[in-house]
């Protein structure tokens, strides 16, 4: 037999051996059980763990971390002030969120709630600007019709890309990221154009009938209470009835069954006589129709008026949200509330830096911490 | 070659899971030259002491000796740097890149600029050595299920592996794949290569082993028996700690009405060829009907169709009287179609889902398990539990993923949704392919209380033993048509087997 043919690993073989061995070895088994709670400690523990690292940079950049900390948690929840701030922050997360958990559970990868948001808030806006309904509509009324309009022009901007690749199997990646990019100049047009305030880029303020309720609105109402100057609104609501329809729809419904199926096995759900076709259009309606009333909340809620500015890559942000949440509903608010508050604090710091680096290594610990999940590791001496 | 040298020896192994004793001081011998069987049930400990020897998991206890050589295996480099190799049951094979290239994956050598004609000649000298025919410049998923195995063991052979250990390599072949992998394994034996053969299937066993280890609940029950002395009852018994009755009883049942009707049937297959020409069958209540074949003769297909994963191009096919061709699955699920399909980890369960949910699959949409939008998730648990325990499924709870059970609890499961909701019809496709002695009893019990129970069943396996045993009335299938019919009385080995290889006899 030639052994330089078919032995190449001769020299290797001599390395191995000569390798130095460490006294302890690292054992990597998958987990037959993950106990209840583990989930949530290793979240926790990730963004501890975040924090640390976070700190370390901190201390080379020659800042105080322990100081800098203190500063970010009181600006974004050291006061019932800005704690309502950081809640306000939070509302469009928890929606935008809560779209992409919906459809990645089904791993349909819709990149386009910035967009479905945009369109969400342009719907809501046509109902006054257009007008749809008259300035002295009664404010439940036009409240309402807004809701309505914003989600439904979200869904419908969802659909696009659900029904192209229900029927023609067109990658839905590529149709919802690039349907944002028709999303924004179509806000543009109209705040150019014909719904432009005197020629600036921007619609005229709504009348009050089209805000939505805020805490402030009723200090006079409940003076010992010191709402004064609290911005959280009615859309916070929003966000958490959502999170408990989307909980409930996934968890507990028919509906969410056939979507955490398909999600996992399509060739098993088509057996299990799951209808796949139907179910994507429904489910990219749904999750856009999610993002389309974060826009409308954010701009009854908080802007009041339709502009080309009204969001700093919600949509986008929701993706990362919905993956740091694992795809759990209400997983979606806490960390919308965590990011929320890092948006928040990050003006008061640096407009840019640290926060931004927070966020990313949160991130990073927090999505590489599905190791612990998936899989027991030990420490054993040799 | 010195007869009868100890090439591989494990003294005293203790291998221990989470609430699992996998191994319990297990020794093992093997010698030069020797096919060594490893024989027991699903869950016995064959792949958890093969893993140790090829250095995946590090035992608690014992000790390795190779060629009489006490050594430290704490990674599959360090196993393969000994000389040991393992195939796995599911390949671990890039299926986008061509046999070479999936022959030099993770090897140092050659170290920057790939040569590959040079080192597809070397595979060549390779295969010429052995006789494992590949061509080394096709890609992997080109290649059929045997051709893939035979890359594996290239790959181990490449590597300077003199002892091989297949763990259950029969499973995903067809009975003439099998054939040539036995030959491939006698010729390895005769240049002094050891094999370790992992495996259930006691006529395998018998056939190619020299000697038998067999090994229950993680304990030796026979060491080193030799094979030519010892009777498969004998085998089987040492499996499974009982007698095994290879014949099963069956009641007479008169059949009734017919169930299932297929008339003139006719569909292609993925890659656009006609599968199904003209194919009719008829099923009745009360009735098995066994379905033979040599695997990729349409009856995956005729399976998809009649459960309407596939569209057929022409021909229908009516469950009492109603026409079913061509509709959504869902149809033939409502009208009480159950379907056991061969692909049970890619069509008939879903990985990431917990073993209740997988239960449910085919149930959900009805009373009790939901009502209206609303699952009945007390119901559910409680159906899980009593059916996790009558199928006899062994999984830490209900609520593990499906993905960590092993394939014949996978298989358990599969029937334990597809069989409790007593079915009119009921499509068996592979039933007991890969598993153990006592789970294939209990799957061809089930199959027979199917049958008194007034279902219709049609039993599409390869095991002629199988088919033979059960089955009222055989039909042949082969190139998308039925052969031929016999009860199955008038069946014989001779007269199947010439049907499967398609000659039509007239009656």
């Amino acid at each position: 037999m030639s052994t330089s043919t078919t032995t190449p690993s001769q020299p290797e073989q001599q390395r191995l051996r000569d390798l130095p061995r460490l006294p302890f070895r690292i054992v990597v088994e998958p987990r037959m059980n993950v106990p209840r709670w583990l989930a949530p400690a290793t979240s926790i523990g990730a963004v501890i763990l975040a924090l640390v690292i976070g700190g370390v940079v901190i201390q080379f950049a020659g800042g105080d971390p322990i100081e800098s900390y203190a500063h970010i948690f009181k600006a974004a929840f050291g006061s019932v002030g800005v704690f309502s701030d950081t809640l306000v922050k939070a509302t469009p997360l928890i929606l935008t969120g809560l779209a992409c958990t919906l459809a990645f559970r089904m791993k349909l990868w819709n990149i386009g709630a910035e967009g479905q948001f945009f369109m969400g808030a342009w719907g809501a806006s046509a109902v006054v600007l257009a007008p749809l309904l008259p300035a002295t509509t009664p404010r439940i009324i036009m409240l309402s019709a807004m809701m309505l309009a914003g989600f439904a022009c979200g869904a419908l901007w969802g659909s696009v890309p659900g029904f192209l690749k229900a029927n023609l199997n067109v990658n839905e990646i590529i149709t919802s990221l690039m349907m944002n990019y028709i999303a924004t100049p179509w806000i543009l047009f109209w705040v150019f154009g014909s719904w432009s305030d005197a020629g600036f880029q921007m619609s005229p303020m709504f009348p009050k009938t089209a805000w939505l309720p805020r805490l402030t609105d009723y200090a006079r109402q409940f003076p010992n209470l010191q709402l004064s100057g609290l911005t959280l609104h009615l859309g916070l609501a929003f966000g958490l009835v959502a999170a408990v329809v989307v909980w409930f729809i996934l968890n507990r419904s028919r509906w969410g069954f056939e979507i955490r199926l398909t999600g996992d096995n399509p060739r098993a759900a088509r057996y299990a006589g799951i209808n796949i076709v139907r179910n994507t259009v429904l489910v990219m309606m749904l999750s856009g129709g999610l993002a389309g009333l974060a826009g409308m909340s954010e701009i009854a809620g908080v802007v009041h008026r339709l502009q080309g500015s009204i969001s700093p890559g919600y949509g986008f942000t929701g993706i990362i949200i919905a993956w740091m949440a694992k795809l759990n509903a209400f997983g979606v608010i806490l960390v919308a509330i965590l990011f929320g508050g890092l948006l928040l604090a990050g003006r008061e710091i640096q407009p840019s830096g640290v926060p931004r680096m927070l966020q990313g290594i949160i991130l990073f610990t927090v999505i590489a911490s599905d190791v612990v999940l998936r899989y027991r590791i030990r420490i054993v001496r040799r | 070659m010195p007869e009868n040298q100890i090439a591989v020896e494990m003294r005293g192994i203790v291998k221990r899971f989470p609430g699992v004793l996998a191994n319990d001081h297990v020794d093992f011998d093997l010698r030069q030259g020797e096919v060594h069987a490893l024989l027991g049930e699903n869950g016995a400990g064959k792949s958890t002491l093969m893993n140790v020897l090829a250095g995946l998991y590090k035992p608690e206890e014992g000790s390795i000796f190779v060629q009489g050589k006490r050594v430290n295996l704490n990674s599959p480099r360090d196993a393969i740097a000994q000389g040991l190799g393992m195939v796995h049951q599911h390949f671990m094979l890039v299926p986008s890149q061509t046999v070479t290239e999936n022959i030099l994956l993770g090897l140092d050598q050659p170290r920057f600029l790939l040569d590959l004609p040079e080192y597809d000649k070397r595979v060549l000298a390779l295969q010429d050595q052995y006789g494992l025919k590949v061509d080394p410049k096709v890609k992997i998923w080109q290649l059929s299920v045997g051709e893939q195995q035979r890359v594996e063991i290239l790959k181990m052979l490449y590597r300077g592996a003199r002892v091989l250990i297949m763990d259950e390599p029969t499973a995903v072949l067809t009975p003439q794949e099998v054939r040539e992998l036995f030959a491939t394994l006698r010729s390895m034996t005769e240049r002094g290569h050891s094999i370790i053969f992992i495996s259930h299937k006691l006529d395998e066993v018998l056939e190619i082993a020299n000697r038998v280890t067999v090994l229950q609940h993680g304990r030796v029950t026979a060491a080193g028996l030799d094979a030519q002395g010892v009777t498969k009852s004998e085998l089987a018994r040492l499996m499974v700690g009982r007698e095994v009755v290879f014949s099963v009883e069956k009641k007479p049942v008169a059949p009734g009405p017919v169930a299932l009707s297929i008339e003139g049937l006719s569909a292609e297959n993925d890659r656009g060829l006609p599968a199904l020409r003209g194919l009719s069958l008829q099923v009745h209540a009360g009735e098995i009907v066994g379905m033979a074949g040599v695997a990729g003769n349409g009856q995956t297909e005729l399976a998809q169709v009649i459960t309407g994963l596939r569209r057929c191009a022409s021909g229908q096919v009516k469950i009492g009287d109603q026409e079913i061709s061509n509709c959504p699955p869902r149809q033939a699920i409502d009208r009480g179609v159950s379907h056991i399909p061969e692909d049970r980890a890619g069509v008939g369960s879903s990985p990431s889902l917990s073993v209740a949910d997988n239960l449910i699959m085919k149930s959900y949409r009805h009373a009790p398990v939901s009502s209206g939008w609303v699952l009945n998730r007390p119901v559910i648990r409680q159906n899980a539990e009593k059916l996790k325990q009558s199928y006899e499924i062994a999984a830490p709870s209900i609520d593990t993923e499906a993905r960590l059970l092993s394939g014949g609890n996978l298989q358990k499961m599969i029937l334990a949704r597809e069989m409790s909701t007593t079915p009119k019809i009921m499509i068996a496709m592979q039933p007991t392919r890969g598993l153990d002695v006592g789970a294939i009893e209990a799957v061809h019990r089930l199959l027979l209380q199917e049958r008194e129970q007034g279902a219709a069943v049609l039993l599409i396996s390869e095991e002629l033993d199988e088919i033979m045993s059960l089955a009222d009335r055989i039909v042949v299938i082969y190139e998308g048509q039925i052969m031929g019919e016999m009860s199955a009385q008038e069946a014989n080995l001779e007269k199947i087997g010439l049907m499967m290889a398609g000659s039509r006899i007239v009656q």
